[in-house]
């Protein structure tokens, strides 16, 4: 089973979600997803000032094996996008919950993360996803 | 070793020296003023040279080739030969009708057997690929709905076991894409489609049979949900060989349809092309086919062309596309007949079925149990790559020791650790059983000793790739230094 921190919120399309100190949010996809798609080729992140729907892509993940889109996770701007990532997009691979952070995200109603799962919601979601 | 690396200045191909021609027509600023840097060898260094590489090569000539969701059959030779007739081969695009009768005779059966084998209003040839002829079928929707004055139609539904070519084209015609789940039995998932088709929808791009290798039963529900909400349905005809001479698109509701001729047709694959994609039409979609056709009123045969046509979507290309693709899939046609087409269909799907059933026996756990096969049908090795740690790109590299091209690998992307097999109607069982036998073969080396799986292939000129690193350095094309 991989690892899901305990501090971090989750998507059912497998991007976690950090609240940072300054109440904004760092995004990126879990351990689970990156397993799956197998070694990254090429990461596209996006850029400061854009604004975002749920569910709307904000980043794409390229594999060997596939081609994926990342979607937003909650209403809001792009402060930054990860761009140490185009040159190094194995990042992702190696630690997708620390360097492979893929953008952050300053949200526009700071509730709205409340709506996303927990840790243990998460692990029930991979369980399911098992069968 | 490549090519460039056996040249050597000086060094030409022909007897003798070639004189330099003095003057020339071309006018001097288009000549080139260094030279074009070719590998400067002998003729019969270059003809080793290219024997030694498709030696290497795996292919339908030398191997068993179950690539799912390709279809790589053998193509008779004859189409081959007849297609490069010399009145057919050097024949002028240009030359005057009364010349080219017998040409466009061909191409003008060719039409009409395309129309008869899917059921469609009306045929046009000229798509010079598969990927051409989705732009075309699509560009034709679009078409018919602004000609409706119905600009609010943005949204196109596609599967999530679509091919990536069918967003693809939606998104090229200027539509946005909305994913249709599919549900655990494998047929499109009808609830979710009511849920999100409407006034917005443009239409739908199904594959059926689909990649998933199942025949989609809910075809007529479908169908009739799309049109009733005024959007049209487009068939892609990537699996047309499991249905040819049985089912008809046309029959299930389809308003166009594009044929990978080199699936289905015989002609040959891959390679960049030259490719041949044509489009089929319902009734009101016929005023907006592409341009060329051939047209025949008993007598003569004629183009079809904007005078004749004048809502069409325009030309694809230059001239009539790639003739002499569509020469062979002619003959092809020509040489089956109705009731060899239909033993295409039969075949291609009694030895998938065939083959489904026996890698059951050997303990392999298959994508749809309940589900009869199409031409093709999905095995999972997400068990085996969770007990054994070996997972499928293991099982296929190990494929490729034993003299099999591998089938089609972690496609369609929502079955975990798949193998998508398509064994075609033009293998005997004794090929279904060596492939059947290897595979049970290495399942065993997989549980007795794993690593001779991780570390395939053994015996190939090159081992196991760096995926990673040829696709983040790409690394195309010889320079000079």
């Amino acid at each position: 089973m991989s690892n899901v921190p305990v501090e971090l919120k989750y998507t059912k399309d497998h991007e976690w979600v950090r609240v940072m100190d300054d109440g904004n949010l760092m995004v990126g996809i879990t351990e689970h997803a990156q397993d799956l798609l197998g070694d990254m080729v090429f990461i596209e992140t996006p850029e400061a000032g854009g604004k975002f729907e749920p569910g709307q892509e904000v980043a794409v993940v390229e594999s060997v094996k596939a081609a994926s889109d990342v979607y937003c996770p909650v209403a809001g701007e792009i402060i930054e996008g990860n761009e140490a990532l185009a040159d190094a997009p194995e990042t992702v691979n190696s630690e997708p919950f620390e360097g492979g952070w893929l953008f952050k995200l300053k949200p526009d109603d700071a509730s709205s993360i409340d709506d996303l799962m927990d840790a243990d919601a998460y692990q029930e979601l991979l369980a399911s996803e098992e069968h | 070793m490549l090519i460039f690396e056996q040249s050597k200045a000086g060094r030409k191909d022909g007897p003798g020296k070639r004189k330099k021609k003095q003057g020339s027509a071309i006018p001097k600023n288009f000549l080139r003023k260094q030279s074009a840097g070719l590998p400067e060898v002998s003729e019969l260094q270059a003809v080793r040279h290219y024997t030694r590489l498709s030696q290497k090569n795996f292919s339908i000539d030398t191997h068993f080739y179950p690539l799912g969701s390709c279809t790589m059959k053998y193509n008779p030779r004859a189409c081959n030969s007849l297609a490069m007739l010399p009145g057919f081969l050097n024949r002028h695009p240009l030359s005057p009708d009364m010349f080219g009768q017998g040409v466009m005779a061909c191409l003008y059966e060719l039409q009409e057997m395309l129309k008869e084998v899917t059921g469609m209003n009306a045929v046009s040839l000229t798509p010079a690929a598969g990927a051409q002829g989705e732009f075309a079928g699509m560009a034709m929707i679009r078409a018919y709905h602004d000609a409706q004055g119905d600009t609010a139609r943005t949204e196109v539904l596609v599967p999530d076991a679509a091919h990536g070519t069918n967003p693809a084209s939606a998104v090229m015609c200027g539509y946005t894409v909305r994913e249709i789940p599919t549900s655990s039995n494998g047929d499109v998932d009808v609830d979710e489609l009511k849920k999100v088709v409407g006034p917005q929808t443009a239409g739908l791009m199904l594959t059926n049979p689909s990649t998933v290798g199942v025949f989609d039963r809910n075809i007529q529900e479908i169908s009739s949900t799309v049109h009733k909400a005024g959007g049209l349905l487009y068939y892609d005809g990537a699996n047309l060989n499991a249905i040819l001479g049985k089912v008809r698109p046309g029959d299930m509701g389809f308003d166009v349809i594009h044929m990978n001729l080199h699936k289905t047709f015989s002609t040959p694959h891959g390679g960049g092309g030259p490719g041949a994609g044509p489009v089929g039409v319902s009734e009101r979609l016929t005023p907006f086919l592409p341009v060329p056709m051939v047209a025949h009123d008993g007598d003569e045969y004629r183009w079809l062309t904007e005078k004749d046509c004048p809502q069409t979507i325009g030309r694809l290309s230059a001239f009539m596309g790639n003739t002499g693709v569509l020469l062979r899939a002619y003959v092809y046609a020509r040489l089956l007949g109705k009731e060899g087409m239909i033993r295409v269909s039969e075949y291609s799907t009694l030895n998938a079925n065939y083959m489904m059933a026996e890698m059951k026996k050997k303990g392999f756990d298959l994508a749809y149990p309940d589900r009869r096969a199409t031409h093709e049908f999905i095995v999972t090795m997400k068990r085996q790559a969770k007990e054994l740690g070996t997972n499928t790109m293991d099982f296929a590299k190990r494929l490729l020791d034993y003299g099999f091209h591998a089938p089609t690998t972690y496609f369609p992307l929502l079955i975990p650790e798949c193998l998508l097999i398509e064994p075609t109607e033009t293998e005997d069982k004794d090929t279904l059983d060596a492939f059947i036998d290897t595979m049970e073969k290495i399942l065993k080396e997989a549980q007795e000793n794993p690593e001779q799986l991780k570390d395939a292939p053994h015996t190939l000129p090159v081992r196991r790739l760096d995926d990673v690193r040829a696709a983040r350095e790409l690394d195309l094309a010889w320079k000079a230094e």
